[in-house]
């Protein structure tokens, strides 16, 4: 070494040195070791917070399926929904825009200021939504003075569009904000927060074809967010196309006939269980929910006495009424407890212990064999009938021909209504079975209990010889590439055994409803196309008969929520059915006046018949 | 005064590492701001323009004998003693604290160049007084008031990282020059309470750095921002980096102070583990010269100076590295030769320059 005057021999300092050496070389592989944790062992988590840093993804949401009727006609689609947003960095007078816009927008001042305020926890470039959708002359405002608007901007999504507007609306449902507990279950099918989903109808019953694939952009942005360039751009898929059984034009004729009334009507294909029409009224614009109902909206459609949002054609349970008597004939024919020639002297009532039950033509029918009691709804023949057949066969035949449960309808919120038997009796009320109880049960009223729904199968299952058909509005849905991903089929839930003979009677009984005089349904008769049907009334809580009723308060004085149902089921063409219907007019009195004409309009569109001037007598008031 | 020397012995191998660890600081500086543009002068070339006159002082500071610095060094250090107080009186204050005196050519921080003078009054203190077994409480006095002056001065600035950094040099060249075991000891137990009692002395953002540092999470977008940005910065860097001039965290501005005291997260950010070996590996040659220039020195004098000197590197390089990697809090020590900044710089080639100038005199004749 060195010639240093020979003071570093001193092998203390050398040690030193040593040492000194080594905690420099232990501090620095301290440091790779730390590089290498951070660098290699580490690597991947510390990748991604990179690329979260740098890549903003901007979600580009997918158009919903469309909705066709079953010939392709469009019944729901989606339109563009422009929103007003800004950009808080581009803004140097915020309170000056806020003012000029609450002047073009539909928008009150203290509303965009706490909009405004709120947007201030976004991220930086992250533009704030000040009015969604608005319309295009307010659109067309705010673009004519875009030079006065700095850091404003035009925000541009899908939403769902109606070609018909309240039509059908209980079928489609309507769309919502996803809500927490939802999120909960469809974050993993790509959900977030403020995305739209179906909350009822079709729209939830379909949500997975429907959705389609949110797409998005990748951005690259710098520290503050400003947008560099664009990474990749993922293209979203829309959702299913769906195709209805529907019959458009035979939907909208059957809601124009029904005018104010509140009701539903279901019209189904007798030979395929397809529903053509499917009506519900008063309905509602489920374009309000697609924009996001407000909540003074919300609460009116909820307290609204007639129910706008319900689907009553499903969920809406009616004593059926004398419809019922249909049921009551086979059953009777079926036993042998009568025959279409049985007769009975109606004189106005009969009285079954010490207990009188009247026939709601006060005077009576005289002598009545079935055809006559179809005819003109006989409540005593049926009493008598009734009587003879037993509960227990009433009600199998009620089951069989599809009342009384669930029909496995392609919508939630179906009810099945209701068919006593002396074992419900016994469970419900723990007590026995009487008979006065089955001639009320007879005539449809008392415990009965049906929706307009199973009424049409049931009506469906007379027309086409005993098959009860599972009644469907889902024909076929396809992706966006035309691949066809459901095919409805016929499903025939059971056919009934009916001895032709017996089926024919009723059906010829049914047949003079509508084209014998004193007919109760002969406002429904056409020109060309012979029509079967029976009406109904459905007393809406027990009193004395509707007709002293109104003798003593006067016609139009009864309340309207103590008037009657008024029901109508029928079929046509008669000697070859292609449709059935099944109408309920809430509080609509009398079956032949109210219901009757609602069906007449649905024959008229789907047979194409020119319609006749409204007669000035609706022919015989009657049950 | 020109001495044949400075040719023939001249350490080539230091002033090589050195221009090579400074190229590759600039070839850094260069990427870390490439993204700014603008019409000023960029932020490498100017650190072209800091090296270049680094050297040349370096070189200026070799010529004279080291030896002639023995008697210099206590009139160095009671200057900076009246600069330091010169600071307090009539400093600039930039961004909450006055560390600079204007000199009107040239912002003078007396506290970057008390490091040097403190290496050279402790160089003469501790080759003039060897007490045969090490030094005791009482021995440590004379060193600890005079590194502890300044200190003081310094921390009323307030600049707790130089320091911090002046106490590490003074401390590594004391434990040098040799310490009595009971005496480090006892030392041990006085620095656990001068820290635990200089807890409630440290400004409210010097405690929220050490909190911070502590747990970075607690304010990711305020004080932990720093060493969360960096951390992420060093580590997607990976095994092999993300490339020259492509490093996101820092070509998007995401990682702040980029070009001075995270210089380095950007280096690991484009060149991954591989190259901060590399460079780590540059860095622990140039301290292992050091030591090993201060092995042959002619006399102690010179010993301690090398020693000092390279204590001063290689706490500069461990608490920056410590601090970008999270291992110790931010407490703003730029790397050398590595961060953007003239003082530094210059402090820096100082030392290279005493360096230099003590290899380059090993020999007695």
């Amino acid at each position: 070494m060195g010639l240093n005057a020979g003071w570093d021999s001193n092998s203390r300092l050398g040690r030193r040195f040593f040492y000194l050496s080594l905690a420099a070389a232990a501090i620095f592989l301290l440091l790779l070791m730390r590089l290498w944790y951070l660098q290699v062992i580490s690597h991947e988590r510390y990748s991604e917070l990179s690329e979260k840093n740098r890549i903003r993804y901007i979600p580009i949401t997918a158009e919903r399926g469309p909705i066709y009727d079953r010939n392709g006609v469009l019944l729901v689609d989606n339109r563009p929904a422009f929103g007003i947003a800004a950009l808080r960095q581009d803004v140097d007078d915020p309170d000056l825009l806020l003012d000029r816009l609450s002047r073009m927008l539909p928008v009150e001042r203290d509303a965009l200021q706490q909009r405004w305020d709120a947007g201030k926890r976004l991220p930086p470039y992250r533009p704030i939504l000040l009015a969604a959708d608005v319309d295009r002359g307010v659109m067309d405002q705010i673009q004519e003075h875009a030079l006065d608007l700095p850091g404003v901007l035009i925000d541009v999504r899908p939403i769902r569009s109606y070609a018909d507007g309240e039509s059908a609306a209980h079928l489609f449902g309507y769309l919502g904000e996803i809500t927490e507990a939802e999120l909960e279950n469809l974050e993993s099918r790509g959900y977030k927060p403020g995305d739209f989903v179906g909350k009822s109808g079709l729209e939830k019953k379909l949500e997975e074809q429907l959705q389609g694939t949110d797409g998005e952009r990748l951005l690259e942005v710098d520290v503050r967010g400003k947008e560099l360039r664009m990474l990749k751009t993922r293209e979203p898929v829309p959702g299913d196309k769906v195709y209805l059984t529907l019959q458009r034009d035979l939907q909208l004729a059957t809601e124009k006939a029904f005018g104010d009334q509140a009701g539903a009507a279901v019209v189904l294909d007798v030979h395929s269980g397809e529903v053509l029409a499917m009506v519900n009224r008063p309905s509602f614009d489920p374009a309000l929910f697609a924009r996001g109902i407000s909540g003074k909206e919300w609460i009116e459609l909820l307290q609204n006495p007639r129910h706008p949002l319900q689907n009553k054609a499903i969920s809406g349970q009616y004593p059926p009424g004398s419809t019922f008597k249909i049921v009551t004939a086979l059953a009777a024919l079926q036993s042998d407890s009568a025959s279409r020639w049985t007769s009975v002297d109606c004189t106005g009532s009969i009285t079954i212990g010490n207990r009188e039950f009247r026939c709601w033509k006060k005077r009576g029918h005289g002598k009545t064999e079935l055809k006559k009691a179809l005819r003109e709804s006989c409540d005593v023949w049926f009493y008598q009938a009734a009587l003879e057949t037993g509960i227990d066969k009433i009600s199998q035949m009620a089951f069989d021909l599809g009342l009384g449960n669930k029909l496995d309808f392609n919508l939630n919120g179906e009810k099945s209504g209701l068919i006593p038997t002396r074992e419900w009796k016994r469970s419900v009320y723990r007590d026995r079975w009487y008979d006065g109880e089955t001639v009320i049960a007879a005539i449809g009223q008392g415990y009965v209990l049906t929706t307009p729904l199973q009424l049409a199968v049931m009506t469906a299952a007379v027309a086409n010889g005993g098959e009860v058909l599972r009644p469907r509005v889902l024909r076929r849905i396809e992706s966006i590439t035309g691949e066809v991903l459901f095919e409805g089929e016929k499903d025939l839930l059971r056919k009934v055994e009916i001895d032709p003979e017996n089926l024919a009677a009723v059906q010829q009984g049914l047949e003079a409803v509508v084209n014998e005089p004193h007919g109760t349904g002969m406002a429904t008769k056409l020109k060309g196309i012979k029509v079967a049907g029976k009406t109904g009334t459905a007393q809406v809580i027990r009193r004395k008969s509707a007709e002293e009723e109104e003798a003593e308060t006067g016609k139009e004085k009864t309340p309207y929520r103590f008037r009657d149902h008024a029901l109508f089921v029928a079929y046509a063409p008669a000697d070859d059915p292609k449709i059935a219907v099944a109408v309920v007019v809430e509080h609509g009195r009398h079956g032949s006046s109210a219901a009757a004409p609602i069906a007449r309009a649905v024959f008229e569109s789907y047979f194409a018949i020119e319609p006749t001037k409204k007669l000035d007598n609706p022919g015989f008031l009657g049950d | 005064m020109f001495d044949r020397r400075l040719f023939t012995h001249f350490d080539w191998v230091l002033i090589s590492l050195v221009v090579l660890l400074a190229l590759v600081g600039v070839t850094n500086l260069y990427s870390a701001t490439s993204s700014w543009g603008g019409l000023l002068t960029p932020i490498y070339l100017k650190q072209i323009y800091w090296f270049g006159l680094g050297l040349l002082i370096a070189l200026g500071v070799c010529i004279v004998d080291y030896r002639h610095l023995e008697y210099f060094g206590i009139i160095f250090y009671l200057v900076n003693i009246a600069l330091l107080i010169g600071v307090l009186v009539i400093g600039k204050t930039i961004m909450g604290a006055t560390r600079w005196i204007d000199f009107g050519f040239i912002n003078l921080q007396p506290s970057e160049v008390l490091k040097i003078v403190i290496i050279i009054t402790f160089a003469r203190y501790f080759s003039r007084i060897l007490p045969a077994r090490g030094f005791n409480l009482l021995g440590l006095g004379v060193p600890f008031l005079i590194v502890g002056l300044p200190v003081l001065l310094i921390l009323k600035q307030p600049d707790l990282g130089t320091a911090m950094l002046i106490f590490l040099i003074g401390g590594t060249m004391a434990l040098f020059a040799g310490i009595r075991r009971q005496t480090l000891v006892c030392l041990g137990c006085l620095g656990g309470l001068v820290a635990w009692g200089g807890w409630y002395k440290l400004h409210d953002y010097q405690r929220e750095r050490i909190l911070t540092f502590l747990n970075p999470e607690r304010d990711p977008l305020g004080s932990g921002y720093h060493i969360i940005q960096s951390k992420i910065a060093v580590g997607s860097g990976g095994f092999f980096g993300k490339g020259f001039m492509a490093g996101t965290q820092s070509q998007l501005s995401f990682l702040p102070e980029r070009h001075t005291d995270f210089a380095f997260s950007v280096f690991a950010e484009e060149w991954g583990f591989s190259g901060s070996l590399l460079l780590l590996a540059g860095y622990l040659l140039l301290l292992f010269w050091g030591i090993y220039i201060a092995r042959r020195a002619a006399d102690r004098f010179g010993m301690f100076l090398a020693l000092g000197v390279t204590a001063m590197l290689f706490w500069h390089i461990v608490v920056n590295l410590g601090m970008v990697i999270g291992l110790l809090p931010v407490v703003g020590v730029p790397l050398p030769l590595f961060s953007y900044g003239g003082t530094s710089m210059v402090t820096t080639m100082i030392g290279v320059g005493l360096l230099l100038n003590v290899s380059m005199r090993r020999f007695v004749f």
